[in-house]
């Protein structure tokens, strides 16, 4: 009898270990190390917003798991992008943040460019915003006077005709300014200083640039804002960035300027490269044949992130004052945004020709 | 004053003190293994870092960044490899005094100018910084531009006898600087379709290559200690510390020098070093002996490349436009502890401002007394054989390059730069000149650029520019002429020394290196024919002045009569195809599994160690690389052994 109810019960064990097994791989976990690829350097802005955002996914995600950040700087983000691309485990291990010089050369078609956003979902995508300023020697004091820059050639430190001030110099030449390109600035803060040094007319920084090192300038005089690029709302319509609602966007500059709506291809492209440049500036994204309860895990954990007064106050300070999209939602835009049509490919082509003498 | 004093009394705390001297520690250790820069140390602060109090987080991030360019002295001197970009001068003189057996001699007098060089940095920061946003704003493109230039001009300097050969070498490294993207345009030069090489050349490649490997592989060829001599050890220390106080005024005005030149954004702590050290030869009375071991050739750049990181903290702190490598790491923790650089800095923070410099002075201090306390034992490295020690150097070689891109790339262009730099050794050719020209590419063409789009050709009109154009002349000038007047009053003694470095020869290693210039030079040409004139404007300017000066060169060689003399590099040359075998092999199998396999069997049958010896440093290299790969998360290539292997070690631990 004993022997029997021993019998029994050990099947009993083994039978519930077995059915525990699977149940147990079954609610796959999120592993206890994510490694996060940052296809840029150290110190720069999308190494500051990871390493930003990493402790908080920590504290977020369930399990507590340790993210390492590692960094695979070259080629502008396109080496450690590419990389990924190749070599990202779909186990809920790696991830990826980008920026938008990670997604304007997929735009382009540049020909280092090896991956595809087809292999990978959005986690979250934060925006920021953009301002342009210039010198007050030229007597502007607002955009309102903006047709005084009628004639003045306004020399602009540049990083390259493709970089993130692609739209920007989209929406100089729709304000018809005379923009003289300097490029080969080594960042935004080095064209910042060329400004500050007189050497530029006109400048542009995003949003956490521009209030760190802009508004003391514009406070002493020695810089006039114009008018910010403004930011995508829900409707997918560009209204006044929250970070500066006094300053009209370049859509209320042009209709005063010009008395109507900028239209065209040239607006269409300025649209395009906005939303990919500014509106999923920085995105996280996760390999799309990771197990789905592990994405569903990364997504409750960063919406619990998005709730967590803390981090809502502190990125306040490190990001700006923007909604970060995550979801389905951050899936579609992104994909509307990096579509660039045939049509719009040769008109850019052609537009960074005969502009820039840039040949794609 | 007031924010001066608290921010001293801050400092002096238990808590800062102990971050701080971790700072230190870690900066020395990221320091010495080269390859590691201030990405690994961040990545190693960064848990600690993140939600500290600022001012205690900004003396630990401090401590790391003040002590990289001390740490970096012990690979330089001891083995002739660059711990970082800014010591790579520290090699030219460093490495020499150790195969004399005076590493304990270079290695104390680095430390003590490092320290000095340091504290001056800290000096200048504290005082500059209250007044230096016009001044750092009054240079601009143009006298950036002008800098540059500056930096070229010290070619001539570290080309010795034949100035031609300086200048090819220069325009070489400023040709291959130019690999990649065009500043003014973005379009690709040079690239041969290679990916690796659309993001131009790293300069740690570069580095380890022109002048490690060289020295490496003729030391293998020879096959004894680095150091020959082991009796001179015993007073090394002491002799100096006598060596710097000597030279005072030499490390004063490098320190000035140093401390400066980092305080303008964009010229880089990798010239520095150079600059001081021509400085050194054109003040010397007697320059014989550089490059074959002269003390003064360890001083200088070693002074200036500690005050460089203080001064590069400017730009930094008052424009939050990194002025150096670290300093952009020292950037990115600011941000992180939620403080923004910039005007701000100084008007409603300055009590963090001084708690940076005076942490800045500490770290030095302490770093440099560490070091010094180490001085001894470590430099005992040089007397073991160095078949020995070969495994250890190529791994930390490899290593250091491979973290540059993390790709093969990184080992095939070692290889190649390793292959010139042999010739140019054996040839006599001045590697530094190559190397300057290498690392002031980017800025002289894109400073160039940019000063004729803001100001158009009246830009050589400004004040600061004429003032530069001005130093570069007397540095041209004034050397000659003192020489000659020297000349006339001792003549003896000089012309022997003349006659010395008189004797003419040439070699096929000189024919090797003119050929490979002139075929990449009409190479180059061909390629950039049809591009804008943008893309093409400087290199041309390169390929000039490789092009014409080759043809001096040959000239001098028909005009004058030289002895032909045989070369004897084939040892040295089979050695880089050894290497490109084995460079493949660790890619392929794994780092780390070759590194054991490849250190057991070259310990055992080529060093003919023991078993038992061999077995201990190839797993202590083991040890070495999986700790430092999952402490400080560095990559290695993972080949086809490592994930098995890793798993299994994982399994252990």
């Amino acid at each position: 009898m004993k022997k029997i109810s021993k019998i029994i019960g050990a099947s009993v064990l083994t039978f519930g270990c077995l059915m525990a097994l699977p149940a147990k791989t079954l609610a796959a976990e999120v592993p206890s190390t994510i490694n996060w690829t940052i296809p840029f350097g150290v110190g720069g802005g999308t190494d500051v917003w990871a390493r930003f955002i990493a402790p908080n996914l920590t504290k977020n995600i369930s399990g507590n798991p340790t993210v390492v950040i590692k960094n695979q700087p070259g080629g502008g983000s396109i080496t450690g992008t590419n990389l990924f691309y190749k070599r990202a485990k779909g186990n809920g291990e790696d991830i990826l943040g980008t920026s938008a010089s990670t997604l304007f050369p997929f735009m382009l078609g540049d020909q280092r460019v090896r991956y595809n956003f087809d292999k990978w979902i959005p986690l979250m995508a934060s925006p920021t915003g953009g301002v342009v300023y210039i010198q007050p020697e030229f007597g502007v004091s607002s955009a309102d006077d903006i047709a005084k820059l009628d004639g003045v050639t306004l020399p602009f430190g540049s990083q390259s005709p493709t970089g993130l001030e692609l739209p920007v110099f989209l929406a100089f030449e729709m304000l018809d300014l005379d923009i003289k390109p300097v490029f080969g600035m080594k960042s935004r803060g080095a064209g910042r200083l060329a400004f500050e040094r007189g050497e530029a007319k006109i400048d542009f920084q995003t949003s956490s640039a521009y209030m760190n090192s802009v508004v003391d300038l514009v406070q002493n005089n020695k810089a006039v804002p114009l008018f910010s690029l403004g930011i995508l709302n829900n409707e997918g319509n560009i209204v006044r960035d929250p970070a500066f609602p006094d300053l009209p966007t370049f859509e209320e500059v042009y209709a005063k300027k010009f008395g109507k709506a900028p239209s065209g291809m040239e607006y269409k492209a300025y649209r395009k490269f906005l939303a990919a440049g500014f509106a999923f500036q920085k995105v996280i994204f996760i390999p799309a044949d990771t197990p789905s309860d592990i994405i569903s895990e990364y997504q409750k954990g960063i919406q619990k992130m998005l709730k967590d007064p803390a981090f809502i106050k502190d990125s306040k300070v490190q990001i700006g004052p923007y909604q970060n999209v995550m979801g389905i939602d951050a899936a579609q835009y992104l994909n509307d945004a990096i579509t660039v049509s045939p049509e719009m490919y040769s008109w850019i082509s052609n537009w960074l020709k005969t502009k820039f003498d840039y040949n794609l | 004053m007031i924010e001066f004093l608290s921010a001293l009394d801050q400092i002096m705390s238990v808590a800062h003190l102990a971050y701080l001297i971790t700072g230190v520690l870690v900066g020395l250790v990221v320091g010495i293994i080269p390859g590691l820069g201030g990405i690994a140390g961040m990545s190693l602060l960064l848990p600690f870092l993140y939600g500290m109090e600022p001012s205690v987080g900004l003396g630990m991030l401090m401590g790391l960044v003040a002590v990289i360019p001390t740490g970096d002295t012990f690979t330089s001197v001891l083995m002739g490899i660059p711990g970082s970009s800014s010591s790579q001068a520290t090699v030219m003189d460093g490495f020499p005094l150790a195969k004399k057996g005076q590493a304990a001699r270079a290695l104390s007098a680095a430390f003590l100018s490092s320290m000095i060089g340091g504290v001056v940095g800290a000096i200048v920061l504290s005082v500059f910084i209250l007044v230096a946003r016009p001044i750092v704003l009054a240079f601009s493109s143009a006298e950036l531009f002008m800098l540059t230039l500056l930096g070229l001009s010290v070619v001539a300097a570290l080309s010795g006898a034949n100035v031609f050969k300086g200048l090819a070498a220069c325009g070489f490294g400023l040709l291959i600087g130019a690999i990649g993207g065009a500043p003014a345009t973005g379009e690709f030069r040079f690239t041969l379709g290679i990916d690796y090489l659309y993001d131009g050349v790293p300069l740690v490649v570069v580095g380890l290559g022109i002048f490690a490997l060289p020295e490496i592989i003729s030391l293998l060829v020879q096959n004894r200690a680095i150091a020959s001599s082991p009796n001179k050890l015993g007073h090394g220390l002491k002799q100096g510390f006598k060596d710097v106080f000597a030279n005072l005024p030499l490390v004063g005005k490098s320190s000035v020098f140093g401390s400066l030149i980092g305080a303008i954004p964009g010229l880089g702590g990798s010239v520095v070093d150079w600059m001081t050290y021509s400085f050194a030869i054109n003040s010397s009375k007697d320059t014989s002996q550089f490059g074959k071991g002269e003390i003064r050739g360890v001083i200088a750049p070693e002074s200036a490349n500690n005050a460089c990181a203080s001064g590069s903290m400017i730009p930094t702190i008052l424009f939050g436009v990194p002025g150096s490598g670290s300093a952009a790491v020292f950037l990115g923790g600011m941000l992180l502890l939620g403080i923004q650089p910039g005007v701000s800095m100084i008007s409603t923070h300055l009590d963090l401002t001084y708690t940076i410099i005076w942490s800045l002075a500490l770290a030095n201090i302490l770093g440099a007394m560490f070091c010094i306390l180490f001085t001894r034992p470590i430099s005992l490295l040089t007397y073991i054989k160095f078949s020995v020690l070969t495994p250890i150097i190529l791994t930390l070689i490899l290593f250091a390059a491979y973290q540059a891109t993390r790709s093969l790339g990184d080992f095939l262009l070692l290889g190649v730069v390793a292959a010139i730099g042999v010739m140019m050794k054996g040839a006599n050719w001045p590697r530094p000149a190559f190397l300057i020209g290498f690392v002031l590419s980017s800025g002289a063409e894109n400073y160039f650029f940019q000063s004729i789009q803001f100001y158009g050709y009246s830009w050589f009109t400004r004040p600061g520019v004429i003032i530069i154009a001005a130093l570069i002349i007397v540095g041209f000038v004034l050397p000659p002429i003192l020489k000659k007047k020297k000349l006339k009053e001792k003549p003896e003694q000089l012309k022997d020394e003349n006659e010395d470095t008189h004797v003419k020869t040439v070699s096929w290693a000189d024919w090797a290196i003119i050929a490979t210039l002139a075929i990449s030079g009409t190479y180059a040409l061909i390629d950039i024919w049809d591009s804008s004139t943008l893309t093409k404007a400087f290199p041309i300017i390169a390929i000039a002045i490789v092009l014409l000066s080759v043809i001096m060169v040959i000239r001098g060689y028909i005009k004058e009569p030289h002895k032909k003399i045989a070369a004897s590099l084939t040892p040295n040359l089979v050695y880089i195809l050894g290497f490109f075998v084995i460079a493949y092999c660790y890619y392929l199998f794994g780092f780390i599994s070759t590194t054991f396999v490849f250190s057991l069997l070259f310990l055992r049958f080529i060093a003919a160690a023991t078993y038992v010896k061999s077995t201990t440093i190839a797993v202590c290299l083991v040890i070495f690389l999986v700790t430092i790969g999952k402490v400080m998360n560095v990559d290695f290539p993972e080949g086809i052994f490592d994930p098995y292997l890793l798993g299994t070690i994982n399994r252990f631990i």
